[in-house]
């Protein structure tokens, strides 16, 4: 009891920040704006317009996460190995930005890859063809990239550098090539913080609306943004809470994939 | 039992403490505060000041962004509101739902300063004048860079012009857009006919691929920093876009367009009406009028500034005036029409 009581806030947390708003939103989702029950909201997602934004957001968090992932993994094992790395600067300069507010950080993207934008008029200083991704699904996923690679790099850093230097040491004596080692140990050992990391990233980027609403121009209809315009614009909170359940169930579809390569199960979500 | 017992033994906790907090809050006090619900960034924050210094009532204001996020709030009474600043269609709304107090304009001196030629709009989603006094107004428009468009600007038909493929940016958001069609094929903009709303989503889609990007807030820094050619904007943008780009112009399309007007209103379940009644008159008032003009660049109905704002884009002439509409409150199957279409336009 004396220590159980200290597990008070957290249940209570659990309860008023999680249970009780999925029960309100499993609610709205299941019945009409007069309060009877119907599925309607749920099934809306097949129509086209609902199921192309879903595959649109799926698609373009899926290509953030693998570029993410290939950023973070590479840049976990230079840090791990270098010397700033263990004095732990380098990490600290790589999440510097995450003390401003991410809305900031993609709204000065937006001012940078405007067409007139800073970028495109350093490339007419130096006479380089202007880059034209600004109001595309492009500029979205670097949106995304640069919102949420931190979430990827740290627990990366971290299942790397908890790796015994002993374990690389002997399997290169019992005459491991490099690529062997990298597969074969680090790889394997570091699969709980690729499993969180990549749960990190995916799942915001899936659910994302201000960023393909800044960096997308309103081109860009992501699930989110359709989630977002029926609660603030439509007045369709019974539409957007369903579609939202619908969402959430291709977020648990994806951890259970992604849990199923994790077999030390320290990253799992679910 | 004992997982219960501490759930049970935190609950208590927390609303003791809540129970403590809310009892703070005095009667004496209530009247002396003045809750005020308005969009953000929408007057002077000085007036707050001033007006907290001239009547001795402590204002606290809450924000909102869109009439919709505001409207659950009123509607569910879950703050209690003493004046709230909403658009045209919304006090439609509010009022026909009851949810809105009359208010008593022989407590307010000041709405002898009511601008006459916004009269007429105001009657149209307000009958009578009964519900709301105007804060801000003004027109959609279209802004075009004068360097970079050689056509004469005169009709919405040239937001369906190739040659501007991917120089146009529209507003993000769905009344405004169909507003545009609607005036384009000679419907009412607050039709709810299907056929109607179909055909004004086909012309759009026919538009769709000349369009840079949609934008609301951020459309006036796309046209002042030469990214676009020309943008559906709203009248109160103009002034702050050509301070910062002198080749800005703003045109009103012959074939006319919306006027919107956002007022104050008192809801019904207002505790301090006084309070809500002397902000309202605090607002209307000439110099007052002129500070927020001076910070907002937003066109302000008020007499005592009309030379202020005799600029013809904030203050549109009688013959444009007559060629306008005001956006209606829908209902909520209007609505789930209009953003089914959309989000189809959308996807295309």
């Amino acid at each position: 009891m004396s220590r159980r009581i200290f597990s008070g806030p957290f249940l209570l947390f659990i309860l008023c920040g999680t249970l009780i708003p999925l029960g309100v939103i499993a609610y709205y989702g299941i019945t009409d704006r007069s309060g009877s029950f119907t599925l309607d909201n749920i099934l809306a997602i097949a129509s086209p317009e609902h199921s192309e934004a879903l595959f649109l957001a799926l698609l373009l968090a899926l290509i953030s996460t693998v570029i993410c992932l290939l950023i973070a993994f590479p840049l976990g094992l230079i840090l791990k190995d270098s010397r700033l790395g263990k004095k732990g600067f380098m990490v600290f300069i790589f999440i510097l930005p995450m003390w401003m507010n991410f809305l900031l950080r993609t709204m000065a993207w937006q001012v940078l890859l405007e067409r007139n934008g800073i970028i495109n008029q350093l490339l007419d200083l130096v006479g380089l063809p202007h880059l034209d991704i600004i109001n595309t699904p492009a500029a979205v996923v670097l949106g995304m990239v640069y919102d949420y690679l931190p979430f990827m790099v740290l627990p990366i850093y971290n299942a790397l550098i908890k790796i015994d230097r002993h374990v690389i040491e002997a399997a290169y004596d019992l005459g491991a090539s490099s690529p062997q080692v990298l597969l074969k140990v680090i790889a394997p050992l570091s699969l709980p913080g690729i499993v969180s990391g990549i749960t990190m990233v995916f799942v915001p980027s899936l659910t994302t609306f201000a960023v393909s609403n800044m960096l997308g121009g309103g081109k860009v209809n992501l699930i989110g943004n359709i989630i977002e315009q029926e609660f603030t614009v439509s007045s369709n909170w019974n539409l957007g809470a369903g579609l939202s359940l619908v969402m959430m169930i291709f977020i648990v579809i994806s951890m259970a994939l992604i849990e199923k390569f994790d077999k030390n199960g320290e990253g799992n979500v679910l | 039992m004992k997982k219960l017992l501490t759930v049970a033994l935190a609950l208590l906790l927390c609303f003791t403490s809540l129970a403590a907090c809310g009892g703070g809050d005095g009667k004496a006090d209530a009247e002396k505060t003045l809750y005020v619900y308005c969009f953000g960034d929408y007057f002077d924050p000085e007036l707050q000041y001033q007006f907290e210094e001239e009547t001795g009532y402590k204002v606290v204001v809450d924000l909102f962004d869109t009439n919709e996020e505001m409207y659950p709030v009123i509607k569910n009474n879950s703050a209690d509101y003493d004046v709230i600043c909403a658009s045209d269609y919304m006090i439609e709304r509010l009022s026909s739902e009851g949810l809105l107090a009359e208010i008593n304009f022989d407590n307010i001196p000041n709405a002898a300063n009511i601008a006459d030629n916004i009269k007429p709009f105001i009657e149209d989603f307000d009958p009578g004048m009964k519900y709301s006094a105007p804060h801000t107004w003004g027109t959609y428009g279209i802004m075009y860079n004068k360097s970079m468009v050689d056509d004469p600007v005169d009709s919405w038909e040239i937001l369906w012009d190739e040659k501007y493929a991917d120089q146009i940016v529209m507003p993000n958001s769905i009344r405004e857009c169909y507003m545009i069609a609607a005036r384009l094929l000679g419907y009412s903009m607050n039709t709810v006919d299907e056929n109607q709303i179909k055909e004004m989503t086909d012309l759009l889609i026919e538009q769709k691929d000349l369009v840079y990007s949609f934008a609301n807030d951020n459309a006036r820094e796309i046209m002042i920093g030469d990214s676009a050619a020309m943008a559906v904007i709203t009248s109160g943008e103009v002034i702050y876009s050509k301070e910062y780009n002198e080749n800005l112009e703003f045109v009103i399309p012959k074939e006319g367009t919306e006027v919107w007007t956002d007022c104050w209103a008192i809801p019904a379940a207002a505790k301090n009406v006084k309070a809500a009644e002397a902000w309202i008159n605090f607002m209307l008032d000439g110099s007052v009028a002129e500070t927020n003009f001076e910070y907002l660049t937003y066109a302000i109905p008020n007499k005592e500034i009309a030379d202020l704002v005799d600029e013809p884009v904030l203050n549109p002439s009688a013959e444009v005036l007559a060629n306008c509409e005001t956006l209606h409150n829908l209902g909520a199957e209007g609505d789930d029409l209009y953003s089914e279409y959309w989000k189809m336009y959308k996807a295309d």
